[in-house]
């Protein structure tokens, strides 16, 4: 068996996105070592995700001048090289890591991600986490037939690899984000037919201009409004897909009319046509590895489980650091601030040289863009009022195939009273997903079940996953001579 | 140019097109073909939802390795990609494919 | 006080498995119960177990005995809801890897035979491999327990509770017990932040956590948590038909080793998952992740199944079995408390004891001569032993 333990780190960064990049590159510059490691093959995380740059002549790369952030990104990656030529940090891509576990103090323990990687185990003095977020859903009838996708996946798509996942789509769901998606699948050629909106955003979108003066936003709103408006799509608010048709293959949506709780406006039905759904009510933050080393979490103001971080990133469990999304969804501005200050605060606790101007300017760049964030969750939430979309057949759960009605029945008939009751009783969440699909909406059902609002301590139930993602049983089987010591 | 580089791989006994660097889920998906997996219980297509590695909706057979995320992995010249059928036998260690 | 009428019969303290078995037959005799869970039901060592009603691993006793007897109860008078929980009579297979081992197993077989256990000779590997098609080719052959059944434990606790409820029950969640009433000597109620709750009698059904809950009580009760972890695969095609274990588990019950123990079980589950277990270590209630216990597990499973090799591992869990210093549970009311009952202590088998255990008190508690003697399971037994 090669040697999988890398040893005697002072700090492994998990995630390689805006917040895990701005840490490493902070921290190793102030003289930690650091191990990095993320799922991709090459950095960039979900908001600078980018072509395999191996192969620039067939997926040419983003330009700095289209591509928001994008000098950002390219002078972060030349310092991570730099840092990472100078032996001071080790990338290690292409590995998911499925457990933080304590051992001198912290044993990070990464599976392959891809084919050239093989697992790893670093042991490390301090942790960063900083794993991102993927896009929330909500279940509607036929949301399980192909063609519909989560507009973070559409993006993604057209972003790393520059395919469109349909010819005439249907964007829907609420936030701005929906919006970026939308202007990059009409200017990658694609008919959007519509962009739904569920609230009536009398916050962000009637002050575009406002939006634009603020550097924490969480995407770049009035940009992506005129690409729309040349593009001639179609924007509605207070307007949802209530119904995906097609039997193997999307054909076409029902869109509805609802009002601000969500209910649907009589006969305000209407049918488009389309081969492509992307749906997305926002993110949620990735947090099992924070919840697996015991951090506090709290629930945010968009209704999402997240961790708890004092003002200078610390977790609630000494040596242990948060940044980025899973501290709450703030977008790339914000998870990078918070991921420089989270290195920062690594650094000084190591002993390295503390840097007060910097640390109150980046403090400042997050409270602004937290503020932003805030707003913006008000403006859009999800209505209250969703599950009426659903039939008892509908699926919640789209890995073990768990519909709405049986979710109901095991609430109403076997007095299943919480989220993780009625998913050990009903399987909602037990499937290769882990829950990370429908956590959210069948806490939502079940709390209309039984009037109670889903408290911290559910959610954080429902995001314990002790493997973050699996790993083959032979894998796990080399553990056994506590190899690792 | 781009045609130059572009590769193929074979889904199912058919030939399917991508350029280096996509993964497996995207040169399905450019090639318009949306399913590639059937659920256990109801019978259902799959392909990609989450786009990201997350859902594990997008399960394939690549290269007679099971259950591999179309959206996690690249795509390569000569690649054998099977849709998933939850009802095909495992394969026996020191089989075809171990 | 939130609980209004008349006193129930009993209050019971936790809605695990043996907390809805005792709801179910107290209610079922025509008894008034108030169940008082702290989380909801089966949030305790129920949703952390695997649910396997064994026969073969129990050796001569009063565990035998019960188990015998709560096997009668699953297949007779509770058979016509056994669909509810997915009982499933899908026999167990013990496979030995030397023969040194064989042997072992042979004349636990035959003991076991004279007990009135079925158990079948499984005579060399093209044998085994005809019951179990992939299992490993260096094993020697084994032991076919054709009895051995499970259930799905977290549906029978609910089901269970539901048939109670149905005959006057009634259930309360998220309610913690945080005292025992005690008048002249005597357990007549509980107090929970809701208000006292008086009854009858107070049944602790409290698993784990029952020495804890005796404790309000002023009574000291042994029983104490034994961790233990299981690995749940993605779901894969039928590849496993019985529940399969190897000889090792045979050494291991002998050994009383306070260390590491693991003995490998593998069995597939209606959801396509193969489910593996497990290990036994003495750590208290720490719930975090144990590396050598879930490798240990991994390895020995990889080596009765090899095709499990390349198969991913999607969860781990683990949970907490409820033991007694004489590995035998505590059931009926407890001779220095008047009132106060006990059914708990139950360690790796109270899914499959559950039914008997509650049946059983029941018929103890309205003064009837239970089927089978409780006397081996009185809960003062440990006082008794300190004294002499
Ligand atoms: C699919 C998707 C597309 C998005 N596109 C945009 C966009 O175009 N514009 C925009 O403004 N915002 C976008 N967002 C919002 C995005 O959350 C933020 O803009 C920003 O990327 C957050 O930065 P972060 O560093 O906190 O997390 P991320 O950028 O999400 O980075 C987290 C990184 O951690 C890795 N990771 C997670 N768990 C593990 C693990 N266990 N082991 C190893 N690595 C792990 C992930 O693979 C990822 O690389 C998108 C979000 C999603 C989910
Ligand atoms: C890994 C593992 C595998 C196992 N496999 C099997 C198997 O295959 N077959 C088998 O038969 N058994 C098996 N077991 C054993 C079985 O799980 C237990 O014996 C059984 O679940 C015990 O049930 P219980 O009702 O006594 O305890 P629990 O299920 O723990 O229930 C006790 C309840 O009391 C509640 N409670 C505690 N304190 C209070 C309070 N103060 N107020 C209110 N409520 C309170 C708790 O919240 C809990 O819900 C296994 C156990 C483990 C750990
Ligand atoms: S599309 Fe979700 S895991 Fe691949």
């Amino acid at each position: 068996m090669p040697d999988r333990t890398r040893s005697d780190y002072d700090l492994c960064v998990v995630g390689a996105g805006p917040a895990g990049l701005n840490a490493t590159v902070t921290a190793g510059e102030r003289g930690l070592r650091v191990a990095l490691v993320d799922v991709g093959v090459q950095p960039g995380g979900q908001y600078w995700r980018h072509p395999d740059e191996r192969f620039p002549d067939t997926l040419p790369q983003p330009s700095a001048t289209r591509r928001h952030g994008w000098r950002e990104y390219r002078d972060l990656d030349a310092r991570l090289d730099a840092l990472v030529r100078g032996g001071r940090v080790v990338h290690l891509a292409g590995r998911h890591v499925w457990g933080v576990h304590p051992g001198r103090p912290f044993l990070v323990r990464a599976t392959a991600a891809g084919e050239d990687a093989d697992p790893v185990v670093v042991h490390a003095r301090r942790i960063v986490l900083a794993t991102g977020a993927y896009d929330r859903q909500l279940p509607v009838p036929g949301w399980t037939t192909p063609g519909v996708m989560a507009a973070g996946g559409v993006q993604a798509l057209l972003a790393g690899h520059h395919v469109r996942a349909g010819r005439r789509v249907v964007v829907a769901g609420t936030g701005p984000f929906l919006l970026s998606v939308a202007a990059g699948l009409a200017e990658a050629g694609a008919e959007v037919v519509a962009v739904c909106e569920a609230n009536a955003l009398t916050g962000w979108a009637a002050h575009p201009l406002r939006t634009l003066q603020e550097p924490g936003k969480l995407v770049e709103g009035a940009g992506y409004v005129t690409t729309l408006l040349r593009h001639r799509v179609p924007f509605r608010t207070r307007t949802v897909i209530t119904a995906v048709h097609g039997t193997g293959r999307v054909t076409g949506a029902t869109l509805r009319r609802v009002d601000r709780r969500g209910r649907a406006r009589a006969g305000s039905e209407e049918r488009v046509d389309a081969d492509l759904v992307a749906l997305g009510w926002g993110f949620i933050p990735q947090l099992e590895l924070a919840v697996g080393v015991g951090a506090a979490t709290r629930v945010d103001v968009d209704g999402s489980l997240v961790a708890v971080v004092d003002d200078d990133q610390r977790s609630s469990v000494s040596g242990v650091y948060l940044a980025g999304e899973v501290t709450g969804v703030g977008g790339a501005v914000q998870s990078g601030a918070e991921g420089a200050l989270a290195g920062l605060t690594a650094a000084a606790d190591a002993g390295r040289a503390d840097d007060p101007r910097l640390r109150a300017r980046l403090r400042r760049r997050i409270a602004r863009a937290h503020r932003f964030a805030v707003a913006m969750h008000r403006a859009s939430s999800v209505p209250v009022d969703w599950p009426t979309w659903l039939a008892d057949d509908t699926l919640v759960c789209r890995c073990e195939e768990v519909d709405t009605g049986t979710v109901r029945a095991a609430v109403r008939d076997l007095a299943a009273d919480d989220p993780r009751d009625v998913r050990v009783t009903a399987r909602p969440g037990m499937g290769m997903c882990q829950g990370r699909m429908c956590g959210f909406a069948l806490s939502c059902l079940v709390s209309v079940e039984t009037a109670v609002t889903p408290a911290a301590a559910d959610l954080a139930s429902l995001a314990t996953r002790p493997l973050a993602t699996p790993v083959r049983l032979a894998e796990l089987a080399e553990m056994a001579d506590g190899e690792e010591g | 140019m781009i045609d130059d580089s572009t590769r193929q791989l074979c889904f199912d006994g058919r030939n399917v097109p991508f350029r280096p660097g996509q993964s497996v889920g995207a040169a399905l998906a450019a090639a318009g073909i949306s399913s590639w997996r059937t659920t256990r219980v109801g019978a259902a297509p799959r392909g990609l939802f989450c786009g990201i590695g997350v859902c594990y909706d997008c399960l394939v057979t690549v290269d007679g390795r099971r259950s591999q995320r179309a959206c996690m992995t690249p795509a390569h010249e000569g690649q054998v990609v099977a849709s998933d059928d939850p009802r095909r036998a495992l394969d026996e260690p020191g089989g075809p494919n171990a | 006080m939130t609980f209004r009428g008349p006193a129930p019969d009993a209050v019971i303290v936790g809605a695990g498995m043996l907390g809805a078995a005792v709801a179910y037959f107290a209610a079922a005799a025509g008894m008034s119960v108030i169940v008082v869970e702290r989380g909801s039901i089966a949030s305790g060592t129920t949703s952390r177990c695997e649910g396997n009603l064994l026969l073969s691993d129990k050796e001569v006793g009063p565990e035998l005995e019960l188990a015998h007897y709560s096997q009668y109860v699953w297949r007779g008078e509770l058979a016509e809801h056994a669909d509810l929980w997915e009982f499933e009579a899908k026999g167990g297979l013990v496979a030995a890897a030397s023969e040194a081992q064989r042997a072992g197993l042979d004349a636990l077989a035959e003991h076991q035979r004279s007990l009135g256990i079925r158990a079948e000779p499984v005579e060399g590997p093209a044998a085994l491999r005809e019951i179990e098609p992939a299992i490993a080719p260096h094993l020697l052959g084994g032991v076919y327990y054709p009895e051995d059944a499970q259930v799905q434990p977290v549906l029978a606790a609910h089901h269970l509770l539901r048939l109670a409820r149905e005959r006057g029950a009634e259930v309360r969640t998220h309610l913690p017990v945080t005292g025992i009433r005690i008048v002249g000597g005597r357990a007549v109620g509980v107090n929970t932040p809701d208000g006292a709750i008086d009854a009858g009698a107070v049944v602790v059904c409290a698993g784990p956590w029952s020495g804890d809950v005796a404790r309000l009580a002023g009574v000291d009760l042994p029983i104490r948590p034994r961790r233990g972890f299981v690995l749940v695969t993605e779901p894969i095609p039928v590849t496993i038909r019985h529940k399969v274990y190897s000889a090792e588990y045979v050494e291991n019950v002998a050994s009383s080793d306070s260390g590491l123990q693991v003995s490998p079980v593998v069995e597939g589950t209606p959801s396509g998952t193969v489910l593996i277990g497990s290990s036994r270590e003495r750590v208290g209630f720490d719930a975090g992740f144990s590396a050598e216990a879930v490798g240990r597990i991994a390895s020995a499973a990889a080596r009765l199944f090899p095709v499990l090799a390349d198969v991913q591992v999607m969860r781990t869990y683990s949970g907490f079995r409820p033991y007694s210093p004489d590995h035998l549970p505590v059931i009926g009311e407890d001779a220095r408390m008047p009132g106060l009952w006990h059914a708990a202590g139950h360690e790796g088998a109270g899914i499959g004891l559950s039914v008997g255990t509650g049946r059983l008190l029941v018929q103890a508690m309205r003064h009837a001569t239970p089927d089978v003697s409780l006397l081996p399971f009185r809960p003062h037994r440990f006082a008794d032993a300190d004294a002499a």
